[in-house]
């Protein structure tokens, strides 16, 4: 059977892709007989590669936490399918290593850590996963390092900064071993510092260790760097593109509830009273440049 | 109405190894009707102050007047102080807690002893005000959304009719949107009601735009105390404490250095947009 | 008062008994409890005085520490050494109102009392040189044998969750509470019927938190594999070393000198 699933596909099949995925929650009312249905996602397809660093942006409410909970099986689809490695998520029997090739990290940091120790967090996924006692340590070790963690090992979590508990997060995913991590909305909880550590810390894994990145967030400073970005909207993706294509159209933006990065707002506003600048422009330099030369 | 912080000091674990002083010898004044923003990371102390503010906190040393009387006086009404300053924290799931948003609002009054008739009257006008629409009224607070969630929690302290609102980082975990949106209504409260705001935050965008005032924090201490435009100018020692001038800052400062005629001291994207058309003349 | 409590909490050092595997000083301080009852006498409690002594000594937590501990159950303490003075039938000593103090209560209550002290301090130097998340270890290893009856492995878990989220949930009722203050809420005046009322206000967002952090945390765990306790290994196994043989050999010795102690004097 699943061999049959698998063979229906063909192989340049990305690392997570989702087809016409529809998700509809149902809510009892007081006094209604029949649940209120709400569709919190609306026929979405997206095609991840492997290696890439993808964005997902949204308002609160959009339908980009369920996407994510989609990926790694924490929620089975109304309609349509995710495959994540080419494993229908809906396969009982793959759940697992469904779960363990997309790790996920969580908005609140203190929610998702487990141990009273750092080092034992860590550990807590490969434990999970029935991995040798020897090879728990090096992957803890490993992970703590990639994070730039290691000097907390020992410590308790809850004498952590924001910003370290959710690399400690990140470091317990990694030590599994994904191909992909999911971040929902990793940084809403932390600080202008906290957060920039941790954008630190998976852009270094993604190209250090090319683990897949998906973050998910709504803050789109965090996404200029990314290699695609999906905008999402009542559960439908309402723009895709670079970051420079979605950052040029600023008006759509607003649109969905979203806002842009001052020096891109500012350029967009010397643009409209007639200043030629180019299109998305991301950095204070490339304005600076920019301005500079139609001087 | 007036707040002022004669020399606070703050500390804890006092007399241990780990005595660790979170507010040194801090004194500032906030008149009546001003609109301060309080900015520094986490563990600067700004959460700290701004609990003095109401008497949540007691200084370990210094004093605290609220309209020139000694808060900490034998005798003075702490409750009443809490009523004129209120004080919004920063995750409203931690003050709701009554089955519909009405009756949550009606708390704050209903401590301070109206009847209560007087209490709906005084929440409904404080709905109102934050621009909850009426049919969220008689919903379950944890129904709401986010942004609706906070309206309702500064209500609640609305409600008891202060003369200054200090809230604690009120747009935390809000999206873009929701929190325009709400700092959009703060201001709109401080206009129409004519008190005192404080914003405890850690976006200088954010406090370029609204406040008159900034107050930056850092490890106890207050090493900046101005208007924006005061404040940001030491953009380069902000960035060494870890906090960074708005984007806007930088740019105009990179054009003036490449020779353009721009003002540096524009905080808000309206006056740099202005400022870069007038130097390249539009 | 409830900071005082030395109970229950971790002193990290680097000590031998620091390192000495959670089961044996989970089983030590189960044979040093049965040892405090069965000496009977001064020489006994000597002997149980010198043995603790050196184990605080080798597992260099300061012995104020330990003592600050005793401060919670100063009162448990009294009542105790009060009932066995005043209970204990013999020979009168002191006579005041209605109470009589005998010479063998008076001799009762000091054991009863040395023994208790003993107690508390044993069973507080076991846990403030065990971390919380090895005691549970330890636990489940020690009731392994149980697994078939009960939940072990299960139980394990919820014990390291809650010791990781009780000082969380302690820092969030702190919160909340101040955020009710800020309303004009008084948890401290008024009687017991209106000081329960002014919970409410406390506990409801402190329960609707706590089941949130739970749901979140279970989402968390099932994405990092959690699936029970089959099929997982563990980072830090309990394996016994050269050096928890030869503690529980210092053991059994001291309770076989102890008995020895009751015999022969």
């Amino acid at each position: 059977m699943n061999r049959l699933r698998r063979s229906e596909y063909h192989k340049s099949m990305g690392i997570i892709k989702t087809s016409k995925l529809i998700f509809d929650y149902l809510r009892y009312g007081e006094d209604e007989e029949r649940p209120e249905v709400n569709r919190a996602i609306d026929g979405v397809d997206i095609d991840v590669e492997p290696g890439q660093f993808i964005a997902i942006l949204g308002h609160n409410g959009s339908g980009k936490s369920t996407l994510a909970k989609h990926i790694n099986a924490l929620l089975a689809p109304t309609e349509g399918t995710v495959w994540l490695d080419q494993m229908d998520t809906r396969d009982e029997a793959h759940i697992w290593d469904i779960r363990q090739e997309a790790g996920m990290v969580f908005q609140n940091p203190d929610n998702q850590i487990i141990a009273t120790v750092v080092e034992e967090d860590v550990g807590f996924g490969p434990e999970n996963l029935g991995v040798p006692t020897p090879e728990i340590w090096k992957r803890v070790g490993e992970s703590l390092e990639a994070v730039g963690m290691s000097a907390y090992r020992k410590r308790s979590p809850n004498k952590l900064s924001g910003g370290q508990k959710q690399r400690v997060a990140i470091a317990g995913i990694m030590a599994m071993q994904p191909k992909c991590i999911i971040l929902d909305e990793p940084t809403a909880m932390l600080d202008p510092n906290g957060r920039k550590e941790v954008l630190k810390a998976v852009h270094r894994l993604n190209r250090e260790a090319h683990v897949t990145v998906l973050l998910i967030t709504h803050y789109m400073e965090e996404v200029t760097d990314a290699d695609y970005v999906y905008v999402m909207d009542h559960g439908k993706v309402v723009m895709q593109g670079m970051p420079r294509e979605i950052f040029s159209r600023v008006e759509e933006l607003k649109e969905y509830r979203l806002d842009v990065p001052q020096v891109t707002l500012l350029a967009y506003e010397l643009k409209q009273s007639g200043i030629s600048l180019p299109d998305g422009i991301l950095s204070t330099e490339e304005l600076v440049e920019a301005l500079c030369q139609s001087n | 109405m007036s707040i002022e912080l004669k020399n606070v000091t703050y500390a804890y674990g006092t007399g241990s190894a780990y005595e660790t002083v979170a507010l040194a010898d801090i004194s500032m004044k906030i008149p009546d009707g001003q609109f301060v923003g309080i900015i520094g990371h986490t563990g600067s102390g700004k959460s700290t102050l701004v609990q003095h503010f109401n008497g949540l906190m007691r200084p370990t040393k210094g004093q605290v007047l609220f309209d020139g009387e000694d808060i900490w006086a034998g005798g003075y009404d702490l409750r009443h102080l809490r009523s004129q300053v209120g004080l919004v924290f920063q995750y409203p799931e931690h003050q709701l807690f009554e089955t519909d948003v009405l009756a949550d609002v009606c708390f704050g009054p209903k401590n301070l002893g109206f009847s209560q008739a007087e209490c709906e009257e005084l929440a409904l006008s404080a709905l109102r005000q934050v621009g909850l629409k009426e049919k969220y009224y008689k919903l379950s607070p944890f129904e709401l959304s986010g942004g609706q969630k906070r309206r309702v929690a500064i209500a609640g302290v609305l409600a008891m009719n202060p003369k200054m609102l200090v809230l604690d980082e009120p747009t935390a975990g809000l999206d873009p949107k929701g929190r325009d949106d709400i700092l959009d209504k703060i201001k709109e409260l401080h206009e129409t009601r004519g008190i005192s705001i404080a914003i405890v935050s850690h976006s200088m965008e954010d406090m370029a735009k609204y406040v008159e005032r900034i107050v930056v924090m850092n490890h106890g201490h207050m090493p900046f105390d101005g208007t924006p435009r005061e404040v940001f100018s030491h953009y380069r020692k902000l960035e060494k404490i870890g906090l960074a001038a708005p984007q806007i800052t930088y740019i105009m400062h990179a054009l003036a250095e490449k020779g353009m005629a721009v003002s540096t001291d524009a905080t808000t994207v309206e006056e740099a947009k202005e400022s870069i058309l007038k130097a390249l003349g539009h | 008062m409830l900071k005082d409590i030395t109970i229950g909490q971790y002193y990290p050092a680097e000590s031998l008994i620091h390192r000495l595997d959670p089961r044996v000083k989970i089983v030590a301080t189960m044979i040093f409890i049965i040892s405090l009852f069965v000496v009977e006498d001064w020489v006994g409690y000597l002997v149980s005085a010198l043995f603790l002594g050196m184990c605080i000594l080798v597992s260099k937590v300061p012995f104020g520490y330990i003592v600050k501990g005793l401060k919670a159950i100063v009162i448990l303490l009294g009542i105790t050494m009060f009932f066995n003075m005043v209970f204990t039938p013999g020979d009168p000593l002191v006579q005041f109102w209605r109470i009589t103090i005998t010479v063998q209560g008076l001799r009762m209550a000091a054991k009863m009392g040395v023994r208790l002290i003993f107690l508390i301090i044993g069973s507080s130097l076991m846990t403030l040189t065990t971390t919380p998340n090895q005691l549970t270890n330890a636990i489940e290893r020690l009731l392994k044998p149980l697994a078939f009856l009960i939940p072990v492995h299960e139980i394990a878990m919820m014990m390291s969750i809650a010791l990781r989220f009780i000082p969380i949930l302690m820092e969030e009722t702190d919160k909340i509470m101040k955020a009710q203050m800020a309303r004009g809420a008084d948890f401290e005046s008024g009687n017991l019927v209106k000081k329960v009322r002014s919970m409410v206000p406390l506990l409801v967002p402190l329960f609707i938190s706590a089941f949130r952090r739970a749901n979140d945390l279970a989402m968390a765990m099932e994405a990092r594999c959690y699936h029970g306790g089959k099929g997982r290994t563990q980072m830090k196994p309990l394996v016994y070393g050269g050096r928890d043989y030869a503690a529980y050999g210092v053991m059994w010795a001291y309770l076989g000198i102890c008995i020895a102690v009751r015999i022969v004097l």
